[in-house]
């Protein structure tokens, strides 16, 4: 089975300062317990940059090992969460820009993102049930659908939806301002539901079987 | 205050999160009791925050947390040790050297693994045809659409793949792979593909 994140299991505010002094104060091993909680978001914001798992996880351990080391240079005015996932995001960035000359970003990565975006009339649009996220073949498809949007879509998307990152949070971790952040968000939100919606097979990377009769869903 | 359609999909985002003065909201929701196609954008929109928020949209890799940890651990500076403590660590590491020269007496010496992700893969067939890119770290099924370097691929056995310290894609041979497996020692993996290879 894979591991699944576990977004309530968080650690109290008051108690995360306590366990950060402790850190600090040499106690090293209460790290782990520190960073359980945000393990698989330190992960998803690498993934979202680097689209691949290996690569991701790489960066996922080297972000959480830079936070330990620089466990010091901690702000308590910014949340524990947020630093640790813009670690995550700086890295990332950086592999990224080293593989540069190999990784093509899709079509929809140049398109402007101030222009308007007009979402797609569907006569026969249906809701997609949660239920149906049981299924691994759907978990794909929502994977894949994500993958296609342009970077600074899909980061936007993953830190403020999947991770529930607060707007100004999200503005944070990416080192961009809340308008963009709202903007972008529109933007993957609006391109997503146009790619999933049933019966079309939207702006994938390569075309996915959503004739009639052959969703997932 | 009335809305047009334009208005409301640059707005919709903001509706779902909340971000809207009241006299907008109100204007929208009034806008949606007669507009189809912008309640059908609404719902979808929302259908989407509530797929991808779902917790089973965020799953690591099998075994994430053990190697982050494991990680971690190499990269902790060591605490200083009482007197017991170590003497406790030699006694482990006399019976680590012992049962490492045992290992090497019976089979020969292995490569290093590749990659720090490397984990066990007890049950991949040995003669399973993967693909491997020749300075990388991971080998997959040919076809997996997480491989890097399509240019350098080499082909070869799964049991050569282990045995020349490549790890499983944790992706394309997933179900070969199993959570208890995750720490296993490579030794002990490659003596099960031993086994296998002679079966075959």
């Amino acid at each position: 089975m894979p591991e699944t994140a576990s977004l309530k299991n968080t650690v109290e505010p008051h108690n995360e300062a306590a366990l950060i002094q402790r850190i600090r104060e040499g106690e090293h091993e209460l790290f782990y317990e520190l960073i359980r909680p945000y393990e698989s978001r330190v992960f998803a914001a690498a993934l979202a940059i680097l689209r691949n798992e290996a690569d991701a996880e790489d960066v996922a351990q080297e972000a959480v090992l830079k936070a330990f080391k620089h466990i010091r240079q901690f702000r308590a005015e910014a949340r524990f969460s947020t630093w640790l996932i813009q670690i995550a995001v700086n890295e990332a960035r950086m592999r990224r820009r080293k593989q540069q000359a190999v990784v093509m970003e899709p079509m929809v990565d140049q398109q402007d993102e101030d222009g308007h975006y007009t979402p797609k009339d569907f006569a026969d649009w249906r809701e997609i049930p949660s239920e149906s996220l049981e299924r691994a073949e759907v978990r794909e498809k929502l994977a894949e659908a994500l993958n296609s949007l342009g970077q600074k879509y899909r980061e936007v998307f993953i830190l403020r939806d999947m991770q529930q990152l607060s707007i100004e949070d999200t503005a944070r971790a990416l080192g961009i301002s809340v308008p963009s952040v709202k903007t972008r968000l529109l933007r993957a939100r609006l391109m997503l539901r146009d790619l999933l919606a049933p019966g079309l097979g939207g702006n994938w990377n390569k075309p996915l079987s959503f004739a009639k009769g052959n969703k997932p869903w | 205050m009335v809305v047009r359609c334009a208005e409301v999909w640059q707005e919709v985002s903001n509706y779902l999160d909340g971000e809207l003065d009241p006299a907008m909201r109100a204007a929208m929701e009034e806008h949606f009791r007669g507009c189809k196609h912008c309640t059908a954008v609404l719902d979808g929109a929302r259908n989407v925050i509530q797929l991808y928020g779902d917790e089973r949209m965020l799953e690591v890799p099998v075994g994430f947390s053990q190697r982050l940890h494991r990680r971690l651990e190499k990269g902790m500076p060591r605490r200083n040790r009482s007197a017991f403590g170590w003497m406790l660590a030699l006694g482990f590491a006399a019976l680590l050297l012992l049962s490492f020269e045992v290992g090497n007496s019976s089979r020969g010496a292995m490569p290093d693994v590749r990659s720090d992700m490397a984990r066990s893969g007890v049950h991949i067939p040995a003669d399973l045809a993967v693909v491997a890119v020749a300075d990388g770290k991971v080998f997959h099924i040919a076809g997996c659409r997480f491989i890097h370097d399509k240019d350098k691929l080499q082909s070869m056995t799964a049991g050569e793949a282990l045995r020349e310290g490549y790890a499983p894609c944790v992706r394309c041979l997933k179900k070969y792979l199993s959570e208890n497996e995750a720490g296993a020692p490579r030794r002990e993996q490659t003596a099960r593909l031993e086994q296998e290879d002679s079966e075959y």
